[in-house]
């Protein structure tokens, strides 16, 4: 027997190990199952997602690597993962209703957004490129599935086939990049590779990051590759761009961190001007190409693309600072973008979903309380004090400046405030115009998510302190 | 309570009120004169808490008064509040003049009623909360946050300009103030520290403040508003409220120049001194200029309007002075200009509520069926072209004479703005209240209705009162000011030794 064949500690997996046994789980009684109505589903999948919650809560938050090093957890792996076990729950509670009224409940559903949390997962814990490939990829085609959910419905299935092809030809650039990578380093592994990638490189492993890059820009909608996410958005049913916009951002912004803090940091000069780059881009075409957007879930995808820009400034600085920066503009954007969701979600009246910004007109008067959640969630994005918006802001603008990039920190703020309008413009046609007639009342799952995601967004200018250091200590274990 | 003081209190107070209004259910008559009376309550009691907290105010100190801190952001970043002899004075004008706004909206509000005394409370939080926090990033947070009610304050009930002018109000300050952001944050790495007065003995780099100078002027000027970014607030004074355009010009206006006696000058002294041509450049550019656009307005509340940024190019040339005359003229216009342009804009008020128009051109001959009202718009305009007596006349000259010292071509083409303003004032009075009464819509309008008295009673004799002793205020800033200059003569003063050292 080969004496280095040794059992790989399975602890720090756990969370995993759930997920997956979970999912197989689901399958199983699915097909015995067969389709029939209620949300048994439904239930099983959010019961698992949070017992996963809560293994990911109770890991160790010292850094662990294992199974053969591929794999890692420390305290920004815990905070990240638990962020989109957060977000996917989120997006499983805001689709319960809306299936069973589009009449497409199936139980594959629940299963694909599991699948997919646990691709998130391992992008998360990626300590190398192959397990990192692995993890996207599972990511990806659970999402791609999602996407054309609604098979009958051509806006859909064009929205799952745009996002598969486009998908692809980036996993595609991924993997060209890390053979690169690995190429001109020797290794996959990120601790190594950092060991070998020092100072001045060869072009060789340059054209690689860069490959990298923009494998990784793709996944997180940044400009130039963020031509896939106004029409996947628009395209895939509501609930599931909730999903989209929440959690792969996570995961995204994660696996973007970790690779360049944790595989690059000997050249960052080489990639902090691809990210400044990427960043700017994504918060000017954010700011512009929203002005004119009449359709919300269009818009929100403009904006999408706006927020991964903002959050990116704080990986450029690359900084301990930067990376908490990060951490605490994406907690935050998730309770935005799940809030702002949960909202359009609200707009049906009978079988028809309203989604143009008219659509919301005068709804200070027909619906108070959910204009009120609505336009702080738009003074929020738009990064307006007090509320969480601006500590989002704060927080990645502060570490820019801490590590002198204050031209790229202007020309963020000046974007905000020309985002600005856009968020402006749906306070205006929600409480300056006349009002249209009532919708529907809200289904009680989504009321329960936009009550959470409000109070988070208002109130968090009160306590923002723990938040805020649970971020430090989590960007600290990467540095 | 917790280590909560009086300044908490008055923050919380506006809010209180503002979530029992909030839950007042229906749209019913009731349900609105609830809103009223609460929103009124609410005023009344934090300006009687205000008063409180001026009675244990002691004006023979300089420093931070009815201090109290809590970590907040982070250690280093807190909530922090505190007085002196600066930002008491506009507390007490902020929860004076709040009162008079309610009642300036009792009837002339019809729709939404609730909500915009909702905004109203919402907005004073904010305000009262410039003033006294002593820490940047708190600082900044009010000064931010106050956009949003006033925003909607615009939007909703507004005239027909309301969203243009809205949109504009909102994004024109939020740029300026953006910079001033990153200001923050450039001094928090260089000091470790966004506490005022940590900061305040802070020696920032040279050639740091310049830029830094820059980014707080970006802000402040646009607030103040300075030719030749104040085009926002015509536009906003016109659509917004009779209340709105009241707590604009009398508060909100304040806090550039408050920013520049709390930031600007003390932290930035070498800029301050730097930049002084500019701002006292700009400051006569906007004394003489606005008041030549206001002579040619047609519409009562954009003249007023343009008068007031006259008025503040008056402060600015005061402060910027950096003699004892010259901040302590600044901060008593800015006191007397609350107190002035807040009853004009009443004033306007009240004639609109009843014609529903502003321009000039409709009114005239109101003297004959509006004796009282003629009265208090006199007076009004009188302090408004600071005739001796009134607390205008107490600012602007106490701002020439300051500038006089500093810079007599700056004085002297100030003066001449003195002279315009009482050409643009009287000539409105003389086309809206003098002259025949010859207009058939004029035929039955009423004279000041009693809410209308008790509104405009304090404020006149306030006027007045301080015309003829304006020492309580001038008190009340004597010792900040002096240490303020103190320490910004000593900074200066350690440069200059520094150059001739090293040359």
């Amino acid at each position: 027997m080969n004496p280095a064949l040794t059992i790989p500690a399975f602890g720090p997996v756990l969370p995993e190990i759930l997920m997956a046994t979970g999912a197989l789980i689901m399958v199983l009684f699915g097909a015995i199952r067969g389709e029939r109505p209620g949300y048994a589903m439904n239930i099983i999948a959010l019961a698992l997602l949070v017992v996963t919650f809560v293994a990911v809560l109770m890991l160790p938050n010292e850094r662990i690597e294992t199974m053969g090093g591929s794999f890692v957890i420390d305290g920004f792996a815990k905070f990240m993962k638990a962020l989109t076990l957060i977000a996917s729950a989120g997006g499983v509670i805001l689709s319960l209703d809306y299936m069973r009224r589009e009449g497409i409940s199936r139980f594959e559903y629940p299963i694909l957004i599991v699948l997919s949390t646990i691709g998130m997962m391992m992008v998360i814990s990626a300590n190398d490129l192959i397990a990192l490939y692995i993890g996207l990829e599972l990511l990806s085609l659970s999402s791609y599935v999602i996407a054309a959910f609604d098979r009958d419905n051509v806006r859909s299935t064009e929205a799952g086939l745009k996002y598969f092809v486009l998908g692809s030809l980036s996993s595609g650039m991924l993997l060209y990049g890390s053979s690169l990578v690995y190429g001109f380093s020797g290794s996959v592994s990120f601790p190594a590779i950092a060991t070998i990638l020092q100072g001045n490189v060869g072009i060789g492993a340059i054209v690689g990051l860069v490959f990298v890059a923009a494998g990784i820009a793709f996944k997180i909608s940044a400009v130039p590759f963020h031509m896939w996410t106004p029409d996947v958005y628009e395209g895939s049913p509501t609930p599931v761009t909730a999903f989209f916009a929440a959690a792969p951002k996570m995961a995204g912004m994660a696996m973007a961190t970790r690779v360049f803090i944790d595989a690059f940091p000997g050249i960052l000069v080489q990639w902090q001007q691809i990210i400044v780059f990427i960043s700017i881009a994504s918060m000017a075409l954010g700011s512009f190409a929203a002005i004119g957007q009449r359709n919300i879930k269009r818009l929100m995808a403009y904006s999408s693309i706006g927020n991964v820009g903002y959050a990116l400034i704080g990986l450029a600085a690359g900084t301990a600072e930067g990376v908490q920066g990060v951490i605490v503009y994406m907690a935050i954007y998730l309770a935005m973008t799940l809030g702002t969701f949960a909202v359009i979600l609200g707009m049906r009246r009978g079988n028809v979903m309203y989604e143009t910004v008219e659509d919301l007109s005068g709804m200070a008067r027909t619906h108070p309380v959910l204009a009120f959640c609505l336009g702080m969630m738009m003074f929020s994005l738009a990064g307006i004090p007090p509320l969480a918006g601006f500590f989002a802001k704060f927080a990645v603008f502060n570490a820019a400046i801490e590590a002198d990039l204050v031209a790229l920190a202007i020309i963020g703020v000046v974007t905000s405030v020309i985002g600005a309008y856009y968020y402006l413009r749906i306070v205006k046609v929600m409480y300056f115009d006349e009002p249209a007639e009532r919708y529907d009342a809200m289904p009680a799952g989504v009321k329960l998510v936009l009550a959470l995601c409000s109070i988070f967004v208002v109130l968090f200018g009160i306590v923002p302190a723990p938040l805020v250091a649970a971020a430090r200590a989590a960007a600290s274990s990467l540095f | 309570m917790f280590g909560f003081g009086i300044l908490s209190g008055l923050l919380v107070l506006p809010l209180v009120g503002a979530a029992f209004i909030l839950t007042l259910r229906g749209d019913s008559e009731a349900a609105r004169s609830n809103a009223r009376w609460a929103a009124l309550a609410t005023t009344i009691a934090t300006f009687i808490l205000s008063l409180v907290a001026w009675a244990r105010f002691d004006t023979a100190t300089a420093s931070f008064q009815l201090v109290e801190s809590h970590a907040w952001l982070t250690e280093t970043i807190r909530y922090k509040l505190g007085v002196d002899g600066f930002s008491m004075p506009l507390i007490l004008l902020t929860t004076f003049l709040m009162p008079f706004c309610i009642l300036a909206s009792w009837e002339s509000i019809g729709h939404r009623v609730k909500e915009y005394f909702v905004a109203f409370l919402v907005l004073e939080t904010t305000m009262i909360g410039v003033f006294c926090a002593l820490d940047l990033v708190l600082f900044y947070l009010f000064f931010e946050a106050g956009l949003i009610p006033m925003f909607l304050i615009i939007g909703i009930w507004g005239g027909k300009r309301r969203i243009y002018a809205s949109f504009k109000f909102f994004l024109y300050t939020l740029l300026g103030s953006v910079l001033m952001l990153l200001a923050i944050m450039a001094m928090y790495w260089q000091a470790g520290t966004t506490d005022i007065p940590t900061l305040l003995a802070f020696k920032f780099a040279s050639n740091l403040q310049i830029w830094l100078w820059l980014a707080f002027f970006a802000s402040f000027a646009v607030k103040m508003p300075m030719w030749p970014v104040h085009t926002w607030l015509p536009d906003a004074h016109v659509e917004a409220p009779t209340a709105g355009s009241v707590i604009l010009a009398g508060v909100l206006l304040k806090m550039g120049g408050y920013g520049f006696i709390r930031v600007s000058l003390p932290m930035f002294p070498e800029a301050s001194e730097y930049f002084a041509p500019l701002v006292f450049a700009l400051s006569v550019i906007a004394i003489i200029y606005t008041s030549l656009v206001a002579l040619m307005q047609e519409d009562i509340k954009k003249l007023i309007a343009y008068s007031s940024v006259a008025h503040m190019g008056f402060v600015t040339m005061g402060l910027f002075s950096m003699n004892e005359q010259g901040i302590q003229g600044a901060m008593f216009t800015m006191i007397s200009h609350g107190l002035v342009s807040g009853a004009l804009f009443l004033c306007v008020g009240v004639i609109y509520d009843r014609m529903h128009t502003r321009e000039i051109k409709a009114y005239g001959g109101l003297v004959n069926r509006m004796p009282m009202y003629a009265v208090v718009f006199l007076i009004l305009t009188m302090a408004n072209v600071a005739l001796p007596g009134t607390s205008g006349f107490i600012g602007e000259f106490l701002t020439l004479m300051g500038a006089f010292r500093s810079n007599t071509w700056v004085a002297f083409l100030a003066t001449t703005g003195v002279i315009l303003s009482a050409a643009y004032a009287l000539w409105l009075y003389r086309r809206v209240v003098y002259g025949e009464l010859d207009k058939p819509a004029l035929q039955t309008i009423t004279d000041l209705n009693r809410r209308e008295i008790i509104t405009f009673a304090p404020l006149i004799l306030l006027i007045i009162y301080y015309g003829v002793q304006p020492g309580p205020i001038l008190d009340a800033f004597a010792v900040p000011t002096e240490s303020l200059l103190n320490n910004v003569q000593a900074a200066l003063a350690t440069v200059k030794t520094a150059a001739v050292a090293a040359h």
